[in-house]
């Protein structure tokens, strides 16, 4: 008796509150989307959080990783000055943020050693409008304007304003 | 009373549709007015001035090609001038990165991570024959659809010159 056992089927299948479900469901939805749209609008606009790594800014950074705060206004406003600490897009690789210390805004002149592992050879040079001068702070090791030259302002990401350290070190260490 | 919640509730509608509708330009597609005649025969030439440019055509842009910068010979994209960074420009997409590419007599190479962007419209376009290569992670968004003025709605084709690059 197939045709019984399938409209027992439909007549339990329509006990079932659907539409509340239904409802229900496009309620959770609706709150999840909102969620994501406000993190991204604050992550954007506002401050985020990013972890950053590796030798080159040696040391201000860790070279294990270092959790930074990171705001998004100063760049949108043309608020960076000589000092900051900033996170851009690589000039060489659009998929990588790199952290660096701004050291010249446009119109500026910078003079830096060429190789300081070398020799005391320096070089002296006008940076253009709309870039900044990034260098990391240790010299012997970063990948920075002394190669690539001066960048676009339009490749800052935000700047580092306070630093997460959490560090499991023996205190003996120090 | 009524009056406030009703105030209250119209703010928080607002602000949510608000969020949305930036987070969905952001990310996904946004629709852009293009002045200025740098890219004539694609897109309409206009003023840059209040009344010329209300003429211009307004564009969809994608952003989805950000995920993972990767685009082909020919595409229109969307930049942020390497000399001012508040400035958009709509120029098309040339040569990409690790290509040789001859300007007037000279031939260069594109950096890694670089590429060089062109005007439809050559003789009055502020372009990479007058900047450089610009930076990938320059790049905002890729035109895809012309959608104002009704007579022009269309896609975006996308035009190579081969004949200028050199892969090595």
């Amino acid at each position: 008796m197939a045709a019984g056992r399938f409209s027992s089927l439909f007549r339990r299948a329509a006990t079932v509150p659907w539409s509340s479900i239904a409802g229900e469901a496009f309620d959770r939805v609706v709150l999840v989307a909102k969620t994501v749209c406000f993190v991204h609008v604050i992550n954007n606009y506002v401050c985020s959080i990013a972890l950053v790594r590796g030798p080159s800014m040696l040391p201000t950074i860790n070279i294990t990783g270092d959790i930074v705060a990171v705001e998004r206004i100063s760049p949108r406003w043309s608020l960076i000055s000589v000092g900051d600490i900033i996170l851009l897009r690589s000039p060489e690789n659009p998929m990588k943020t790199v952290t660096k210390r701004v050291l010249g805004l446009e119109g500026d002149t910078v003079t830096f050693l060429v190789d300081p592992a070398k020799g005391f050879s320096s070089k002296t040079v006008l940076v253009p409008k709309g870039h900044v001068w990034v260098q990391g702070d240790n010299i012997y090791e970063s990948r920075d304007s002394r190669q690539f030259g001066p960048v676009p302002y339009g490749l800052i990401q935000g700047r580092a304003f306070c630093r997460v350290r959490f560090s499991f070190e023996p205190l003996f260490t120090y | 009373m009524g009056t406030l919640n009703y105030l209250w509730l119209l703010t928080r509608k607002s602000v949510t549709g608000a969020l949305f509708g930036i987070t969905v330009s952001d990310r996904y597609l946004t629709v852009s007015p293009v002045r200025g005649n740098s890219m004539h025969p694609t897109f309409a030439s206009s003023s840059t001035t209040f009344p010329g440019y209300l003429k211009g055509d307004l564009v969809l842009i994608e952003r989805f090609c950000l995920h993972d910068f990767k685009f082909s010979h020919g595409d229109v994209v969307i930049f942020q001038s390497p000399s001012n960074h508040k400035q958009i420009y709509v120029k098309r997409l040339i040569a990409l990165p690790g290509e040789w590419i001859r300007v007037s007599s000279d031939m260069l190479k594109i950096p890694d991570g670089h590429c060089w962007v062109e005007g439809d419209n050559s003789s009055s376009s502020l372009d990479s024959r007058y900047f450089g290569p610009i930076p990938l992670g320059l790049i905002r968004g890729r035109v895809t659809h012309v959608i104002w003025p009704p007579q022009r709605v269309g896609k975006v084709e996308r035009k190579m010159k081969p004949e200028r690059i050199y892969q090595d």
